[in-house]
């Protein structure tokens, strides 16, 4: 797409990357290879002395994770929490990392350094804390948060918000203003121009905050371990399911791991190529 | 937060010299406020701001409140099940947090120098990889969309997956990690541990490198798409190689993105509860007794909840002077950014 | 005017959290529960069965009974025990719980001292038909000496030595173990050839701790004193941690892998003939999930040390085992006293503790022949004359973390090659009592 030269790389890049990508694949791949060889073995073989080839290949992992843990609720679950909680904390950092971007006003500095320091806070300073909040807030207006994915999406979208503001920042600023005030000349208003051209200019910022909104959801374990039930577990938890009083059942964690992960790396694959779209092509007015 | 750097970015390349009369060269940012009807509007970025700002006070700012509340409290299991009865303690919890030459203490500090190794070796080479792969990834080839589907693979693996076969390869007896190492290549006497003893650390920022690093590298090839395509051409036309052109183009263009990522896997890093708790359970071996699990054994394990609040109070000053410091060193020169 | 804002901000957040504050903790509903909801309760269960799923089947035909005795309708969870004790550790404080849930029988005075949970007075107990009806051994399980009870046994388990019949034999030994010293002895002849006499799980804390507070017990020491005080690095004690890390560090009847075990991984070894004895609760269902058939292992009461002092240093098992407990915030007292009856009832508990292949720890239930297996025969014979529940104290949990990680550390250093020693050993124990709470 974009070449950096116009004329071919010489053969010391070429060499260089070639090498360093492979390398790179195999050591992102190893655990794949892992879990994917795993998967397929009787837990016999897999609690034994590892081994690269499988010496006896089965799909009853497949089979049995359904029925060891409620996988496919898990799985929606984590799918409502993880995207609301995404389309929500992209929303609300693109609104607020436009108004830090492209205006003016009191008390800006103060609510950067804000937003920012709410990420040094560790997770275990306000679980209880939050917990003891969302219970109050059911108890005084019957919203139940506690137990519910609405908490939980409440929660997550706001792990992912400040660093998405801050990163979504840096991209609108990248965005030439004029872009905006031709839109504004145009007749839009602000929040027309930011729909219109500032948001489609900063496609790839987006979709890379998007991404890590939803991985961030998507994983955690700590909160979703207290602040789930039955009903709601998300996968992060319900994995754990897997592991029982006698015996880690090690193949189906591997092979439910990849059932459910397959669903979102096809995402990113999707994505990915929104990710370089870039300035050049949301540009064109 | 990310003004012009001396590096001619998009934002550095359109600044224009005509509005210097209200806000000066590098204040690119306030020609917004040339928009007719900017005093009527006043109240427009106060609106998009709100529901950013209730949702942080709900989620984090009350609770962080409650939380250094809790430090002043002995807060321990006599008292959890109504914690506003719990007696005050003063500076307590903090003085046995910061008392280095008791147990308790010293185990902190130990902790602490232990997450700090950590967090700079993961970072370092999660921004080194991230940035190498995207660099290498940002001209067209074959295969290069599948590659990158690929690399963001560990991002997508749900974390206790990921962790956990991790942990499968790092078996003393059974895993691959030995398996390579020691029946195949034969390295070494005895076979390893990983999961305990010193190795542990290793062990932790392998998994730690092997999560981290796809989204490093997601930021900077989001980064490098707003590099305009005619400083590599002005560059290439000057005579520069390739790799020039990296160190000269890219490099220093990516410094804005540069600053917000080094942060946010550094803040990352350095609270990750998730990676060792699935690695090494509930109490991690002394090499990689990382400070959010050794919080969380101080508190929710032992249920001493007000000596934990403390500890992790302690950890956010440490947390804030450290950003206010890298924020300070990395804009230097360019402060006047912000209002 | 920008300091006036500041000021402002932070005043709100302030409210904010005061009002948190104010309402938080579980006072809602007074002292003893009320009874505003008379036809459901919510039941949380720990993980008994070979999964979740199998523990809702195993449960959900159970509470049907109930339902049609009682009219009132459970909603059952079954947490998985990584969650289990967070989840009431956050219902606490909230006082947002069940009405009736499981508790592992060693945090029973930890729980107890938070007085989250209905104590189990002398009306309590009669409601269910009476104190007298369980094993005292398990009812010495369920909070602090002296004390109401927090909680009521429901399943309970003992340890035993499981060992394998077939490598016994070749190695030409004729009987398990009934001292340590046979034990070592044995264990030197079995460990060869890429094999090994005994399985231990290092890394597990807990496991760690059963261990060692049974090997205190025949040395004559208790973690605790009478005042609750701990004494951790009591003669007793240290030579207790010694001699169990011993097994590796010395003996050389443990495999230095085990150190790193946290996950059952020595159960899979035993049944895949890796190694020849292990000391567990209940691992029939184990073995026989594992493939490992019933006539090719055979179970021996844990040794004890050469000589049988007495009953004190005869212990050879920490009282293992579930306990069922009422949320004292709960909205259906009544009916939660008549849910624990009915989970203990003569019936229920044969029914359930067979399932799970654990004992009664109702004594008319333990007569039921299926608990005359040879297996569960030791196992029950250990609970009833043996074995000791470990210290009730509230910072039992805190003594599980601090010892539990200090063996796990001195597993490693064996695992090493490091030299374990008396010294080694005390400091290990010292650095942990100085962490507990002054």
């Amino acid at each position: 797409m974009s070449s950096p030269s116009p004329t071919a790389p010489p053969r010391s890049f070429v060499w260089s990357r070639r090498i360093f990508l492979t390398l790179l694949t195999g050591f992102v791949l190893l655990p794949v290879y892992v879990m994917a060889s795993s998967s397929l073995k009787p837990l016999q073989d897999v609690s034994g002395r590892f081994r690269w080839l499988p010496s006896g290949l089965t799909v009853r992992p497949y089979l049995d994770i359904w029925k060891t843990v409620p996988l496919a609720k898990y799985f929606v679950n984590s799918l409502i929490v993880a995207g609301a909680a995404t389309v929500l904390s992209v929303v609300v950092a693109v609104f607020a990392a436009y108004a830090v971007s492209r205006y003016r006003f009191r008390g800006k500095r103060v609510f950067t350094v804000t937003v920012l320091s709410t990420q040094m806070f560790p997770g275990i300073l306000f679980l209880l804390p939050l917990f003891l909040i969302f219970v109050n807030v059911g108890n005084t207006t019957g919203v139940a948060l506690y137990g519910s994915r609405g908490g939980l999406i409440l929660t997550y979208l706001t792990f992912s918000l400040p660093f998405s503001i801050w990163m979504l920042i840096g991209y609108l600023d990248s965005v030439p203003r004029d872009l905006d005030e031709a839109a504004m000349v145009d007749g839009c208003g602000p929040l027309g121009a930011l729909f219109r051209v500032v948001v489609p200019a900063a496609i790839p910022g987006i979709v890379a905050v998007a991404v890590y909104a939803f991985m961030t959801a998507w994983g955690e374990v700590l909160f979703a371990s207290v602040m789930t039930n039955d009903t709601t577990r998300t996968l992060a938890v319900g994995l754990q399911g897997y592991a029982t009083q006698n015996d880690v059942y090690w193949n189906q964690v591997m092979a439910a791991s990849l059932v459910v992960s397959l669903p979102v790396v096809a995402g990113f694959l999707l994505l990915q190529r929104y990710l370089v779209a870039g300035l050049t092509a949301g540009a064109v007015k | 937060m990310t003004p012009p750097t001396p590096a001619p970015t998009a934002v550095g390349a359109q600044a224009p010299p005509e509005r210097a009369e209200r806000s000066g060269p590098p204040r690119a940012r306030r020609r917004s406020s040339r928009a007719p009807g900017w005093i009527r509007r006043a109240s427009l970025p106060y609106l998009l701001l709100l529901p950013a700002l209730a949702l942080e006070l709900l989620v984090h700012l009350v609770p962080m409140v409650i939380g250094v509340v809790m430090s002043f409290k002995t807060l321990t299991q006599f008292y959890i099940r109504d914690w506003t009865t719990a007696p005050w303690s003063g500076f307590d919890n903090y003085r046995i947090s910061v008392d280095f030459s008791a147990p308790v203490g010293k185990d902190l500090l130990d902790s602490f120098v232990t997450t700090c190794l950590f967090t700079v070796a993961s970072v370092a080479l999660c921004w080194l990889l991230g940035t190498a792969a995207a660099v290498f990834m940002q001209e067209s080839f074959r295969g290069r969309g599948l590659l990158r589907a690929l690399f963001l693979v560990p991002y997508a693996l749900p974390v206790y997956a990921a962790v956990i076969t991790w942990a499968f390869m790092f078996q003393r007896d059974n895993g691959l990690v030995n398996h390579v190492l020691h029946d195949q290549l034969g390295l070494g006497g005895d076979r390893a541990f990983w999961l305990i003893g010193d190795n542990s650390f290793y062990a932790l920022l392998t998994v730690s490198v092997w999560k981290g690093w796809p989204f490093a590298f997601l930021i900077v090839t989001a980064g490098l798409q707003n590099i305009p395509k005619e400083l590599y051409e002005a560059a290439a036309i000057d005579g520069a190689g390739v790799w020039q052109q990296i160190r000269r183009i890219t490099l220093p263009s990516l410094r804005p993105v540069n600053q917000v990522l080094v942060l946010v896997l550094f803040l990352w890093t350095f609270n990750d509860f998730n990676t060792p708790y699935v690695l090494f359970g509930r109490s991690a071996p002394k090499a990689a007794d990382l400070v959010s699990i050794h919080i969380y054994q101080s508190s929710f394990v032992t249920w001493n909840f007000g000596t934990g609040a403390a500890m992790s109070v302690l950890l956010v000053l440490f947390l804030l002077v450290v950003t206010g410091g890298y924020l300070l060193l990395t804009s230097r020169g360019r402060k006047s950014a912000d209002v | 005017m920008r300091r006036l804002r500041a000021a402002a901000a932070f005043a709100t957040v302030t409210a904010l959290a005061a009002t948190a504050s104010a309402c938080g903790g579980g006072s809602d509903t007074g002292g003893s529960g009320g009874n505003d909801s008379p036809k459901s309760l919510t039941y949380w269960a720990s993980n008994q069965g070979p999964n979740i799923e199998a523990d809702k089947k195993i449960l959900t035909a159970e509470l049907k009974k109930f339902e049609q005795q009682s009219g009132i309708k459970v909603k059952l969870e079954v947490i998985p025990w990584s969650d289990l004790l967070n989840r009431i550790l956050a219902a606490t404080t909230s006082g947002q719980g069940p009405d009736v849930l499981n508790i592992g029988n060693t945090w029973s005075a930890s729980l107890q001292a938070t007085g989250a949970l209905l104590p189990w007075d002398q009306a309590a107990f009669d409601a269910i038909g009476g104190r007298a009806r369980f094993a005292d051994s398990a009812v010495a399980a369920a909070g602090a000496p002296g004390k109401d009870p927090a909680a009521v046994p429901l399943y309970s388990l003992s340890y035993a030595l499981y060992y394998n019949k077939k490598m016994f034999a070749d190695a030409g030994i004729a009987k398990p173990p009934a001292t340590w010293d046979e034990l070592v002895a044995d264990g030197k002849r079995l460990s060869k050839d890429g094999k090994w006499a005994l399985g231990a799980e290092g890394a597990n804390l807990a496991n760690n701790i059963h261990q060692v507070f049974v090997l205190g017990k025949q040395h004559g020491a208790d973690f605790f004193d009478s005042a609750g005080k701990p004494t951790f690095t009591s003669e007793g004690a240290v030579a207790a941690v010694k001699q169990y890390v011993d097994f590796m560090a010395k003996d050389r009847i443990v495999a230095p892998g085990n150190a790193e075990y946290a996950q059952n991984q020595s159960l899979r070894d035993f049944s895949t003939g890796r190694t020849a004895m292990v000391l567990w609760q209940a691992a029939a269902s184990t073995f026989a999930a594992q493939g490992m058939k019933p006539e090719d292992w055979g179970v021996a009461p844990v040794p004890v040390p050469a000589g049988t002092p007495d009953a004190v240093k005869n212990v050879n098992s920490m009282v293992a085992g579930i306990n069922i407990s009422v949320f004292k915030n709960t909205h259906n007292r009544d009916g939660a006293l008549r849910f624990v009856k009915f989970m203990t009832s003569d019936e229920e508990q044969r029914i359930l503790n067979k399932t799970y292949g654990s004992i009664p720890p109702v004594k008319a239930a333990q007569q039921d022949p299926a608990f005359g297996a040879p297996d569960t025969s030791v196992l029950k014979e250990t609970l009833l004359k043996s074995a000791a529940p470990l210290p009730q104290v509230p910072e039992e949990s805190q003594f599980e973390t601090a010892v539990g990680t200090a063996v796990k550390g001195l597993w490693a250093d064996a695992a090493a090659g490091r030299e374990v020693t008396t010294e080694s050993v005390k400091e290990a124990l010292t650095k942990a009592q100085q962490q507990m709470p002054k």
